[in-house]
């Protein structure tokens, strides 16, 4: 029997992985120095820890271990990114490339500097899969644009940009390229130098580290990337994030990146192969449900389908025990449907009734089993009362009614 | 968020789920909100020729909140007579079932469904005494 509740939702966050939290104990009260203490070996032992950690981090995703500056986590990292090259560069231009569909540190981040006047800001569209084309942001490239930032993969979605594409043609034209990869590193393969990135964030607790602590990673040579830090003070990490650094944190994202580097592979495909058995379980035992995202570029652990004619927070609610999320406006804090679902051209209908299933390490076969069971028993029982489903087996074309209360 | 006992009784445990027959005499549906808002009720009232609302049945697209306060007033409003259901407020939705502020909409949308099915049986009780000849044609 499996036990419940069941956490489906590793894109939000994942468990911390017990040999990362082994990593870190030491650092807790023997090794408590602050890292840059440089005249005791308190000091240098917590230094030592952050070195080991930058080492793994870089070895990751193929940088220096100098080129990874720490944060509190991707959202600092995009702040930083955004705002630091926005600042820096402030002579050169102040357009910025950036797409519909990316997290809200960086839509957010955007908004912010247009409304300070700091930066005009073009916002691509992206095809029914989620996906930006490298064409797109060719031709949205003027003199005045300094830089480029899109996601390495979508956190709702899945799906994984052509970056390497993009890459090149921000190396091309000599623009800066950011890429928020919180959800594709330690889950997929990211390489600064084949993908051409020159500033990337990433975050622990999605790679099962700990929470609050982060990187940016900023490339050094070729080009040398320079920023104006956001948070001022002691200089810490080369003076582009000043601030104590958070040693067992740091020592925690260094563990986790030695993990995913090590068992990436058979992670992977341990994940694709549950995911995708969830992916036909469901749609064998359910009629008119959709997949959100690319078929084939996405991430493993990642599933977002639509069930239509049900309601995301309803079905979420009927299925309490399984820890899931959806792109229901009802589960949003703004009452908005999932602005990504809707980007894919999806109808707002079928946003309302989008569901991510976020795979991750600890979860089994006997849970897909379960999960599968339990949505599609609770999806049949929902559409049993719901009129529109009632309407739709009826033969009436939802789309030619005329709506009351719209 | 967490769910009051009573949304998780109703949404648990809804009552009056259903239709009744599309043709069937004495019974008013109001369908309101829209699929892009993330809310549509259907609430169909069985009303006798004198006005009293003898059964009801719903069917909701929505959060829990919608189909809880959907199955609550089919309860609310069997055994009232017309006049009296159309006084209903959403406020005594929201004090029953405990809406927090982000689901009071959820009332409203009820209580506009009352309103609706009663409107609809109106309409369409006047126009059968209007049109005998015409409902005997069509039937």
């Amino acid at each position: 029997m499996v036990k419940l509740p069941i956490y489906m939702d590793n894109h939000a966050t994942t468990r911390t992985d017990s040999r990362v939290i082994d990593a870190m104990m030491p650092f807790f009260c023997e090794k408590f120095g602050n890292a840059a203490s440089r005249n005791h070996s308190f000091g240098w032992e917590a230094e030592e820890g952050v070195d080991k950690a930058r080492n793994q981090i870089a070895a990751l995703v193929n940088a220096k271990p100098k080129e990874i500056i720490f944060t509190s986590g991707a959202t600092e990292s995009d702040n930083l990114a955004l705002k630091g090259v926005v600042e820096f560069n402030k002579d050169k231009g102040s357009h910025v490339i950036t797409c519909v569909t990316e997290h809200k540190a960086i839509l957010d981040s955007c908004r912010a500097l247009e409304r300070q006047g700091k930066a005009i800001v073009t916002y691509l569209p992206v095809d029914k899969y989620g996906m930006v084309d490298p064409d797109d942001v060719r031709k949205a490239i003027t003199d005045k644009t300094v830089l480029i930032t899109i996601m390495f993969a979508n956190n709702e979605i899945g799906t994984i940009h052509p970056i390497a594409e993009i890459g090149r043609i921000a190396k091309e034209k000599g623009i800066i390229f950011h890429s928020d990869a919180t959800q594709g590193v330690g889950k997929v393969p990211v390489d600064v130098e084949k993908c051409g990135i020159d500033l990337m964030s990433m975050s622990a607790h999605k790679i099962y580290g700990p929470k609050g602590v982060g990187a940016l990673y900023v490339r050094s040579k070729g080009p040398r990337v320079r920023l104006t830090p956001v948070m001022d003070g002691g200089g810490h990490e080369r003076g582009m994030r000043s601030g104590t650094l958070n040693v067992t944190g740091i020592v925690g994202l260094g563990a986790a990146c030695e993990i995913a580097a090590a068992e990436m592979p058979a992670e992977a495909r341990k994940l694709i192969e549950l995911r995708d058995k969830l992916h036909a379980g469901i749609f064998e035992r359910l009629d008119e449900v959709y997949l959100n995202g690319h078929p084939t570029e996405r991430l493993p652990g990642n599933l977002n389908v639509s069930f239509a004619y049900v309601e995301g927070e309803s079905l979420l609610m009927g299925i309490h025990d399984i820890a899931v999320s959806s792109g229901s406006a009802c589960t949003s804090a703004t009452l908005e449907p999932s602005y990504v679902i809707r980007a894919l051209g999806v109808d707002e209908e079928l946003a309302h009734s989008s569901i991510r299933f976020g795979l991750g390490r600890f979860n089994t076969e006997e849970e897909v089993d379960f999960v599968t069971e339990r949505v599609s028993k609770e999806v049949k029982r929902l559409r049993e009362m719901s009129p529109l489903y009632e309407m739709a087996k009826e033969g009436i074309d939802l789309k030619s009614v005329q709506w009351k209360g719209e | 968020m967490a769910y009051s006992d009573k949304v998780l009784d109703h949404y648990n445990n809804p009552r009056n789920v259903g239709s009744f027959a599309k043709d069937e005499p004495n019974v008013g549906t109001g369908v309101v909100g829209a699929p892009e808002c993330g809310d549509v009720m259907k609430l169909q009232l069985k009303i006798s020729d004198d006005g009293m609302i003898e059964d009801a049945r719903f069917k909701t697209f929505g959060c829990g909140s919608a189909i809880a306060s959907s199955s609550y007033v089919t309860e609310l409003v069997k055994g009232k007579r017309i006049d009296e259901a159309m006084t209903i407020k959403n406020t005594s939705i929201v004090k029953e079932l405990n809406l927090p502020p982000v689901k009071i909409h959820c009332s409203v949308l009820a209580e506009d469904a009352i309103k609706a099915a009663i409107t609809d049986w109106k309409k369409r009780k006047g126009e059968a005494s209007a049109n005998p000849a015409d409902k005997a044609a069509q039937g």
